[in-house]
């Protein structure tokens, strides 16, 4: 008997000597004085977030005792953690980039704070400067329960040199049929007539095959929740867009979403590109952009709609379970405030302002000039969008590139994998889009 | 004849070697370049060496996340040693046939997906207000690692001639001296290279740390994905931030290089 | 539950009547003392494996969609219908098995190719060696990032600069390729595994049988084929075992590099997904359970079956 014991009390011992050496290391890292607040932000690693972080000290400075930590990660990996986190109640994150298509089903749940107050109680906030399609998407019964940091639409970027080089023009508010024209003229063995995202995801590949589709008649659902995805609209759109793809696209297209894209437009090696307008500011970046000044930009090219733009916004929001509300919001205010604009503008550049979130933005007079080859048109085009009905007929959701119920990230990244095969050649857009019907119209069931 | 075969085999060797490691040949390489060099066509092979790219990755805090990989490694290490040293020494002593399914057991647990007890896992560290630790993760990479490390501990013991333990036995020495002044010595290496295998997985673990860590026990593979910018070119800092998270690993299995093999391989020699 | 065996009755030690008594305490002691030593493990893997587990089978019951927490009920088998009616499970399982068989396969060739090769004295022995290792060094995630990156992107990755440098066109590897191009990934990094393990088997060869085997007129060939190869069996199969396991288990390249695209939804992408994008706990759960199942059974059959080591091992 007494090996035994003595045995498991040696192996218990360690075990408690293993913990308390992980528990002392472990608990080593926060070591701020009493009293002060350390919120955990965790966002998505764009670039207007990068700048928020490099920017943090001015808020940190004017805000003693209040530290921000960031917490940058890829899109999907972000939507994974961050929605896993506040479904459950976890509470790590003080403040969340939550998207366009979370928010009002989040803030439905009761698992955002209410901000409309702390916005509204503040003149100097000034919440009525937001923009108005931006904050609708935002709002559920009057309360808003996240702040839009940057807002964008989608428009054809183009690279003028090329085009005037091949002789083409494209008119300002194109057509689908006019744009692949141009893009299979301008498709050389070197460089690629467009540039169209092509990575399975609902985010990526289905955020513009979604507006391609609506413009050609088609829609994820009709009014019953009646899946539509096999639809001859539906079924033509994707058609459009795979066949535009294998005729004047990129190579590689299922590698290639917005940073994919973003990467060979500035290198030269594509010619058009239709994708978020917020490229815009980074594209006419002189200090990081090999094309800025070079390039042209139109309404989203359409078919049988007058606009077929999508709208997003990324938005910080702050869940309800953050022990840290009030530091969490004075933090969200600052940088959605106008003085973070000027702060963005004067030190790191004014075509680096986080665009299509704010209206006085448009009319800094700094920012006009340095992003007069976008500016009006993002402004433009984000106030004709309509997310109420963005295709020919009547939907029972709002939202242009995205169905808001739950179901629809799963929805949409299976039939993308589907519509990538297609893209690849292993299948057709017939026998994807049959399959697709069936994975929608099971979610469609649960919304009847 | 005989030689010029020779030196033709060794030729290609040394080329099929080379380019199995270009990728990370390549990889370092890319890290001393500026954005502009690393992304130009044709790549350019001669360029004025930089090392802004690894003082831009510390600006960004790697040593936090390297930090927290380092402890959990470390901790997960240590635990799963203590156990698994104890276990195979159990497994080695015993005599009877049951030894066989305790191994089963072990190894079987290595075969579990661990996305699927993800969701489990997290509401459970949910509730015991453990997300975000790195105490909690260095005891899932001790979960994680344990079967292999027992299964590989118990073919050491195996190499451990009966006769030394025998004679211990004979002396009077109870198990646990035994084991402390008779086995261990011997067992030395095998442990060595038990500790850098195990050492290896948790560095390297992605799947549960990009899940169940958020800031403060965040470890670096998560990390590295955040270095592909949507603002113009990366692939330098990207390669630099590689480099640093692979280096540790790779300078250790290097230097290590006869206990990894021996490690390895132990389940087969008898 | 997960264990591969039912446990038997707990068997007492039992001395013969000649032995004696003395002999017989000696041999109960020990069976305690094993019990006893090998019991933290055992403790330790159980509460952080098999509980988790449990908990996942209790959520496979249960209709909990993590967007819906108003609508958490029992749900009986209807988790389970879903996985075996739906579209997913079988195509996925698919996918694992192909994935996981072929860059199994292809690192085992082009491990004892290398381990053939790296066996041989030559200039820098050492140096390729160590070189050769490395690749399996290195984090998945950085590799994955590496590859997608810097040498298969469509413009200036190095795998088409160099196609293009031979006069061959560039590859769209991620499109046209998905499942080739993560097994070549995968083979890349567990070629050097499985080298080392086979390597050591070479050197534990002796010298003498294999000059013998040349003095009697074998050829390299023949000598490899009857020789060599049935003395590698054992550690082959070690790192069948092994790389199985660990191949099993991959995700960072695919979730870095296909999105599931293109038969590349292995079991462990199609579980991520299930319980991260599609947010269904309860279906997310029952996938995990039969996944499991599936996977011990087949581990357990090929365990019993095909590798002697594992039995040899404990005979002792």
């Amino acid at each position: 008997m007494l090996g035994k014991k003595r045995a498991i009390t040696l192996g218990a011992g360690l075990i408690v000597i293993a913990f308390a050496l992980t528990g002392c290391t472990g608990a080593g890292g926060g070591g701020a004085a009493s009293g002060d607040v350390t919120l955990t932000l965790a966002t998505v690693n764009n670039p207007q977030m990068k700048d928020m972080e490099q920017l943090k000290g001015t808020f940190e400075e004017d805000n003693p005792g209040i530290n921000v930590n960031f917490v940058q990660m890829e899109e999907g990996d972000l939507r994974a953690a961050v929605t896993a986190d506040v479904a459950s109640g976890a509470g790590q994150y003080d403040i969340v980039t939550v998207g366009a298509y979370e928010v009002p089903q989040w803030g439905a749940q009761g698992w955002l704070t209410d901000l409309t107050s702390a916005l509204a109680d503040d003149p100097t906030y000034d919440v009525d400067d937001t923009l108005p399609a931006v904050r609708t998407a935002l709002t559920v019964d009057g309360k808003q329960y996240a702040v839009p940091f940057y807002g964008e639409s989608s428009i054809l970027m183009y690279n003028k040199e090329m085009t005037d080089a091949a002789g083409i023009t494209i008119s300002d508010h194109p057509t689908w049929q006019e744009v692949a024209m141009a893009a299979k003229a301008l498709n050389t063995p070197d460089v690629a007539g467009i540039c169209l995202r092509g990575k399975p995801g609902w985010g990526d590949l289905f955020a513009p095959l979604t507006t391609v589709v609506q413009t050609f008649g088609g829609a994820w659902y009709d009014e019953d929740w009646n899946a539509q995805v096999n639809s001859p609209e539906f079924v033509e759109g994707v058609n459009f867009y795979v066949d535009l793809l294998a005729a004047a696209g990129e190579p590689d297209p299922v590698s290639n979403s917005f940073t994919e894209c973003l990467n060979q437009l500035q290198s030269g090696k594509v010619a058009m590109w239709y994708d978020a307008s917020v490229a815009a500011s980074i594209l006419e970046d002189p200090e990081t952009s090999a094309v800025a000044g070079k390039m042209a930009y139109t309404h989203a090219p359409v078919y049988k709609t007058e606009e077929s733009g999508w709208l997003w916004s990324w938005n910080l929001a702050v869940p309800k379970t953050t022990k840290n509300a009030e530091a969490a919001t004075t933090f969200v205010k600052w940088a959605t405030s106008k003085e973070y604009q000027q702060l963005v503008g004067t030190t790191l550049g004014w075509t680096r302002v986080p665009p299509g979130a704010r209206t006085s933005t448009y009319s800094i007079p700094e920012y006009e000039e340095a992003a007069a080859a976008f500016a009006p048109i993002t402004l433009d085009v984000m106030n004709a969008v309509n997310p109420e009905q963005p295709g020919l007929n009547p939907q029972p959701w709002v939202g242009i590139q995205y169905v808001t119920i739950p179901e629809f990230q799963d929805v949409g990244n299976q039939v993308a994998q589907l519509v990538a095969d297609a893209i690849a050649g292993r299948t057709t857009v017939e026998e994807a889009l049959d399959k697709g019907q069936v994975i929608a119209q099971t979610a469609g069931d649960k919304q009847k | 004849m005989r030689t010029l075969k020779g030196t033709l085999i060794t030729t290609m060797t040394w080329v099929l070697v080379l380019m199995f490691f270009f990728p990370i040949a390549w990889m370092v390489f890319t890290s001393f370049k500026t954005e502009g060099a690393a992304a130009s066509i044709p790549p350019t092979l001669f360029t004025a060496l930089s090392f802004d790219q690894y003082q831009l990755v510390f600006d960004r805090g790697m040593g936090t996340y390297l930090l927290n990989s380092l402890t959990a490694s470390i901790s997960s290490t240590a635990i799963v040693l203590l156990l698994a040293i104890s276990a195979a020494y159990g497994l080695s002593i015993r005599p009877i046939k049951r030894v066989q399914d305790v191994l089963f057991f072990f190894i079987s647990t290595r075969f579990l997906p661990a996305a699927a007890s993800i969701l489990p896992v997290f509401f459970i560290l949910k509730a015991l207000g453990a997300l975000d630790n790195i105490t909690a993760i260095g005891l899932l990479y001790a979960a994680m690692n344990l079967p292999i490390a027992v299964w590989m501990m118990r073919s050491f013991f195996n190499e451990v001639p009966r006769e030394i333990v025998e004679a211990a036995q004979i002396d009077g020495a109870n198990l646990r001296t035994e084991l402390i002044r008779v086995v261990l010595p011997i067992l030395l290496p095998g442990i060595a290279a038990v500790a850098l295998i195990c050492f290896i997985f948790a560095w390297n673990e992605y799947f549960l740390a990009t899940l169940l860590t958020t800031s403060i026990a965040r470890t670096t593979p998560p990390f590295l994905a955040s270095f592909v910018d949507g603002r113009g070119q990366f692939l330098a800092v990207l390669s630099a931030a590689s480099t640093i998270a692979v280096l540790p690993v790779i300078i250790a299995g290097w230097v290590a290089q006869k206990q990894l093999v021996r490690g390895l391989a132990m389940g087969a020699v008898k | 539950m997960t264990t591969l065996t039912t446990a038997p009755p707990p068997a007492p030690a039992q001395p013969s009547a000649k032995r004696s008594h003395a002999a017989a305490l000696s041999l109960r002691k020990k069976a305690r003392a094993s019990r006893a030593l090998v019991l933290p493990a055992l403790f330790f893997s159980i509460v952080l494996t098999q509980i988790p587990f449990l908990v996942t089978i209790y959520f496979s019951f249960l209709n909990w969609n993590q967007l819906r927490p108003a609508e958490i009920a029992f749900a009986g088998f209807q988790n389970y219908a879903v996985v075996f009616t739906g579209p997913d499970f079988f195509p996925s399982l698919m996918a694992t098995v192909v994935i996981t068989g072929s860059s199994v396969v292809l690192s085992l060739v082009f491990g004892l190719f290398f381990a053939v090769l790296l066996d041989r004295k030559f200039m820098g022995q050492g140096l390729a060696r160590t070189l050769m290792i490395t690749p399996f060094l290195v984090m998945p995630a950085a590799a994955a990032l590496i590859w997608k990156w810097s040498m298969l992107d469509v413009n200036v990755g190095m795998v088409n600069v160099g196609l293009n440098f031979i006069g061959l066109p560039s590859i769209a590897w991620n499109t046209d390729f998905p499942a080739l191009t993560i097994i070549m990934m995968l083979t890349w990094q567990y070629t050097p595994f499985m080298m080392l393990i086979l390597l050591a088997g070479l050197q534990s060869q002796s010298r003498e049988v294999l000059e013998a085997a040349s003095v009697d007129g074998a050829g390299p060939f023949r000598t490899f084929q009857w020789m060599t190869l049935p003395h590698l069996r054992q550690y082959i199969e070690i790192a069948t075992l092994l790389g199985s396991i660990m191949l099993l288990q991959a995700f960072d390249p695919i979730a870095i590099m296909t999105k599931g695209t293109g038969g590349t939804k292995t079991l462990s992408y199609l579980l991520y997904e299930r319980a991260f994008i599609g947010l269904d706990v309860g279906q997310a759960a029952a996938f995990g359970v039969v996944t499991v199942i599936v996977t011990i059974a087949v581990a357990t059959i090929a365990l019993r079956t095909l590798f002697k080591v594992f039995m040899n091992g404990s005979e002792r």
